[in-house]
């Protein structure tokens, strides 16, 4: 196709940006911080009991396993890909690590937790190297390739957990899944990382914890991913192999290797959602991340990131997640039937899209 | 042999030759290149040189064979005869990613930017810059891209208001004066653009037009590939022409017109 001039679309003036209004699109972009805090407003009215420092806490812990899946898949996503296997890779990892820490049993509590947590890394590693393989090396869709690990994950999990949830009777276990970093009793004053001193009998139940160690592991893993993300060399990259891979590739980005290590750590963070799982349950379940795959991606299509790629924050995911485990918790205290969740949850996922949608119409 | 082939053989030779500036050596020397695709030899043992400062605009009808060539130069497709010489240093050009780095830098036709990202975060794409993220973690130099992106930008006078901003959402020159920009800041000792101004309005080929002559004030070189013999004439020193593979004319601009140029082209 020749270029005649007389024929072009008409000319822009080329040192002006295309502007969308400010106020609507900082609203568009902003749409689920706002979104999240009507829905704070909402419940805060109509559910007694949700506006609570201690209900605020119990949602941060409830969401923690459901944002550390989401974490990695927000690699994935960006990159314009899927990762289905996040679910299983998470059960297997719960599965696998449960047992180590079940054959360890009578061994120091340390060496137990460590144990455990290498366990569920080097599931992670492997299925991710695998996924990684398949999408970066052999040029399998992704969708294709994490469905045929999602399978695998499953099968092994169940052959080796046998089904039933494989339990740890260790003692001082639970409180790395359920402590507090600080306790405050009325009496006894104030403790980091255990009960008060004296503490004991029906005195424990006038204890109050601050800062659920769920929470603390959650702020750490997403301080991390969002300084991979959002500041590193590798993050940068991730947003150009989403993008446009054919650029990225001619500007001397390693594609292969890039989407490689997005897998492997997308099946990571899985794995370790499988590990914090453990930690809160104290076993582990070969479909304990069953349900869970799907949210996660709800959450960071809800937190602004695009399905198409090369678009999406950690923050988002965030909040994404903070949406989701806000429903979920003024449902429950409104005493409303759990299963509405999912309808409310759908819904939520439909607008944001819709929203998304409009962003590019409005704004190109 | 039949006279007709004989005559077609040895049209080379006679092509009108280029007035090449005295004493200069050139930047690209191609000699005898010749690229196949199974029967079909799309470029013929091509002679092609280019020197310092000089704007070349590579013509010819669809499947002449110029896009081919300027692929060759540019690493995507590897010459299965004759050599490439980069300032007097033969050099074998095996991917895209190599011709960067010997200082070869194509402007290709869908741009090749990540439109997610922005002007700067494209400009040092694949190259950025290290840096510290929050004071103590290893990340990226951010202020810095930005400062020299803006630098490079204003020398070729460019106005991006939002270097930030993802490229989506410029305008066509804007676009394209990233993609130029980016050429310019690694020091590109050969500049490639393909059909520069094919997707533009008027004002934005104006703009792009004067990009080519503020990169030539620099001393770089740079092969043009258009169709338009408006843009054409405008800009270029030397016209290469091409027909079917072979070379058929290289003329200096002020010495034809664009009547003589068609009729090269289509024979």
């Amino acid at each position: 196709m020749s270029a005649n001039p007389t024929t072009m679309s008409p000319p822009s003036i080329d040192d002006e940006n295309i502007r969308p209004a400010g106020l609507i699109a900082l609203a568009s972009r902003l749409w689920a911080v706002l979104f999240l805090i009507a829905l704070i407003v909402f419940f805060s009215i109509v559910a007694p009991g949700f506006f609570d420092l201690f209900n605020f806490q119990a949602v941060g812990a409830n969401m923690a396993v459901l944002l550390v899946l989401g974490l990695g898949q927000t690699f994935v996503i960006i990159s314009a890909g899927i990762d289905l296997s996040t679910g299983f890779v998470m059960g297997l990892s719960s599965v696998a690590s449960a047992l180590v820490m079940q054959g360890l049993t009578g061994y120091p509590l340390p060496v137990i937790i460590f144990a455990g947590l290498a366990m569920a890394l080097l599931i992670g590693l492997a299925a991710g190297a695998v996924n990684g393989a398949l999408v970066a090396y052999m040029r399998v869709p992704p969708f294709i390739a994490t469905l045929g690990t999602l399978s695998v994950a499953q099968g092994v999990a169940y052959v080796l957990s046998g089904g039933p949830p494989v339990s740890i009777a260790t003692r001082g276990l639970g409180f790395f899944g359920n402590g507090f970093l600080a306790y405050f009793h009325p009496e006894a004053g104030l403790s980091i990382l255990g009960l008060p001193e004296g503490v004991s009998g029906a005195a424990v139940r006038d204890v109050m914890g601050f800062f659920p160690l769920q929470v603390v592991y959650i702020v750490i893993l997403a301080a991390f991913f969002g300084w991979l993300l959002g500041r590193t060399r590798f993050g940068r990259h991730v947003y150009a192999v989403g993008g446009n891979p054919k650029a990225a590739s001619r500007a001397g980005i390693p594609l292969e290797w890039t989407l490689f290590r997005i897998y492997v750590l997308c099946s990571t963070s899985a794995a370790l959602a499988g590990f914090l799982y453990v930690l809160r349950f104290n076993g582990g379940v070969a479909n304990a991340g069953d349900a869970l795959m799907l949210s996660s991606v709800a959450a960071i299509a809800i937190g602004g990131a695009s399905m198409l790629g090369g678009q999406g924050r950690i923050l988002g995911t965030i909040v994404g997640a903070l949406v989701i485990a806000v429903i979920q918790n003024g449902l429950v205290i409104l005493g409303i039937d759990p299963f509405w969740q999912y309808v409310a949850v759908g819904a939520v996922i439909i607008m944001a899209v819709l929203v998304d949608q409009a962003k590019g119409r409005f704004f190109p | 042999m039949s006279p007709l082939a004989t005559e077609t053989r040895t049209a080379p030779a006679s092509i009108p030759q280029g007035p090449h500036p005295e004493g200069l050596a050139p930047v690209l020397r191609c000699r005898k290149l010749t690229k196949r695709f199974g029967g079909l030899v799309a470029v013929d043992q091509v002679d092609f040189d280019v020197y310092p400062g000089e704007t070349v605009a590579l013509l010819g009808d669809n499947g002449a064979g110029k896009s081919t060539l300027i692929q060759t130069v540019a690493g995507v497709h590897r010459p299965d005869g004759g050599s490439i010489e980069l300032d007097g240093k033969e050099v074998e050009i095996r991917s895209p990613l190599q011709a960067r780095d010997l200082g070869i830098e194509t402007v290709f036709q869908d741009l090749a930017l990540c439109d997610n990202l922005g002007a700067a975060e494209n400009i040092f794409l694949g190259r950025e810059l290290p840096g510290k993220a929050y004071r103590f973690l290893p990340g990226l130099n951010e202020a810095r891209m930005r400062s020299e992106a803006k630098s490079v930008l204003s020398e070729l006078h460019i106005n991006i208001r939002n270097l930030d901003a993802p490229v989506r959402t410029l305008s066509g020159g804007q676009r394209q004066a990233t993609a130029i920009a980016r050429a310019v800041y690694w020091k590109a000792r050969l500049m490639i653009m393909d059909e520069p101004t094919a997707a533009l309005g008027v004002p934005e080929q104006k703009k792009v037009l004067s990009l080519i002559e503020a990169l030539k004030a620099r001393g770089v070189p740079v092969i043009v590939i258009s169709h338009n013999m408006q843009d054409v004439f405008e800009v270029a020193d030397r016209l290469f022409i091409m027909r079917r593979g072979r070379a058929v004319a290289d003329l200096r601009a002020a010495d034809t017109n664009a009547n003589e140029v068609v009729r090269l082209m289509v024979g």
